[in-house]
């Protein structure tokens, strides 16, 4: 289980190393304060999709779910995309009302965020992974927290960066997104150096 | 005619979805360590966004505004379901190579921004046009990284040897870094300084001094 953790924080991180999420991550890192937000969102939904997701395809889509009415070859595996993305925008939505129930300062502070992360590529491949891999449930809870964490980690630090680089003199062309490639590509370089230190 | 040909002409260079809009790099960047998936990942994406796009249009009319995004990606969802099944059915091999990224076409920012941003407010014709154009954008900012990394990394193009690496006997001793993630961002964000150099209009404001000072109090 650590290993998986470890694995899924740094060594498989899903941003740097399989560039899911590219496109928020990019958009929404200028500061640190809402990329930090944003991180807490997105580790909150994939610690709660990945699991309800593998539960949705294990109990209701795997070949022979439906064996105890008598159907025991229904195969609905092909359903899998739309039955995540369709757990995965409910779940938003729940998240969002939970929210402005109970923590209406978060709320106001994730603003339209919150919104945009049904549509992260972040968040559905965490659960495709996890139908990939076939992880067991108690995995799916350790590997959504886990790659959640390490996305926000990645966001967080890229902030962090691009707050510094705002006084940087630099070539024209290289201004905003080439330069913001370039050191993604860097932050991603330091850490393949993880992937040796998850492996056993 | 040149009008016509707007929509497709428009995103190859002047308003590309990658490096313009910055849009769909999410997958762009996974399947391009060979030009062989990253062909296979164009095509795919083509389609689905034509398909999509096409099926949009045509309905436009009907389509309520409050439940429109998830009848969008429920569309989009299941064309791109017929194009997995499609490549797992006549290309195995190459789709178990992109892995879950064909997948992933259903949350990529082109199609469904192309949806939302050209088909609902279009007639048939000129959505497939966009559709064939953005996907025409996006699949040749793949296939330049793809070139590079393929030739540099294995020395190969499309399988087919180029440089004779030095376990063949040849003289070319592959670039490993060019295979790994970070080669990726840093390649995109070259190409980007390339085009942003080649077309200055397309480079962003530098940060004013009044942004300095804000950021500085």
């Amino acid at each position: 289980m650590t290993d998986l953790f470890l694995r899924a924080v740094f060594a498989d991180n899903l941003i740097l190393s399989f560039f899911l999420g590219v496109c928020t991550f990019l958009a929404v890192s200028k500061r640190v304060e809402t990329a930090l937000g944003l991180g807490v969102a997105i580790i909150v939904i994939l610690t709660i999709t990945v699991p309800v997701n593998q539960l949705i395809l294990n109990v209701l889509l795997a070949p022979g779910a439906w064996g105890w009415i008598g159907a025991g070859d229904v195969n609905l595996t092909f359903l899998r995309l739309i039955a995540f993305i369709g757990v995965i925008a409910a779940m938003v939505q729940v998240l969002e009302m939970v929210l402005d129930r109970f923590a209406p300062a978060l709320y106001a502070a994730l603003g339209i965020y919150l919104p945009l992360i049904t549509v992260n590529c972040a968040i559905l491949g965490g659960s495709l992974f996890m139908a990939e891999r076939s992880y067991g449930f108690g995995e799916s809870i350790v590997f959504g927290f886990g790659s959640g964490l390490g996305w926000a980690l990645a966001i967080v630090a890229l902030a962090a960066i691009r707050e510094r680089l705002a006084y940087a003199d630099m070539p024209a062309g290289l201004r905003g997104l080439g330069m913001t490639f370039i050191v993604t590509g860097l932050m991603s370089m330091a850490f393949t150096a993880f992937a040796t230190m998850a492996a056993p | 005619m040149r009008a016509a040909l707007k929509p497709l002409l428009d995103p190859l260079l002047r308003d590309n979805p990658v490096t313009v809009q910055i849009l769909g790099i999410c997958s762009a960047l996974a399947v391009t360590t060979s030009m062989t998936t990253a062909l296979t990942m164009s095509f795919a994406l083509t389609a689905v966004l034509v398909a999509s796009n096409a099926v949009i249009s045509l309905i436009r009319r009907h389509i309520p505004s409050q439940i429109r995004l998830i009848l969008q990606i429920t569309i989009i969802a299941a064309m791109v379901i017929v194009a997995d099944l499609i490549l797992q059915a006549y290309a195995y091999a190459i789709s178990q190579r992109l892995s879950i990224f064909v997948s992933l076409i259903v949350t990529n920012c082109i199609v469904l921004g192309r949806a939302e941003a050209f088909a609902m407010s279009n007639p048939v014709g000129p959505s497939i046009l966009d559709a064939l154009g953005n996907g025409a954008g996006y699949s040749a900012i793949l296939m330049v990284i793809a070139f590079v990394r393929e030739l540099l990394g294995f020395g190969t193009l499309f399988g087919i040897s180029i440089f004779p690496t030095v376990a063949n006997g040849g003289w070319y001793q592959p670039f490993g870094f060019m295979l790994l993630a970070p080669s990726a961002f840093m390649l995109l964000g070259l190409l980007v300084w390339a085009l942003r150099s080649w077309r200055v209009e397309q480079a962003e404001p530098a940060t004013t001094h009044v942004d300095r000072e804000e950021a500085l109090s």
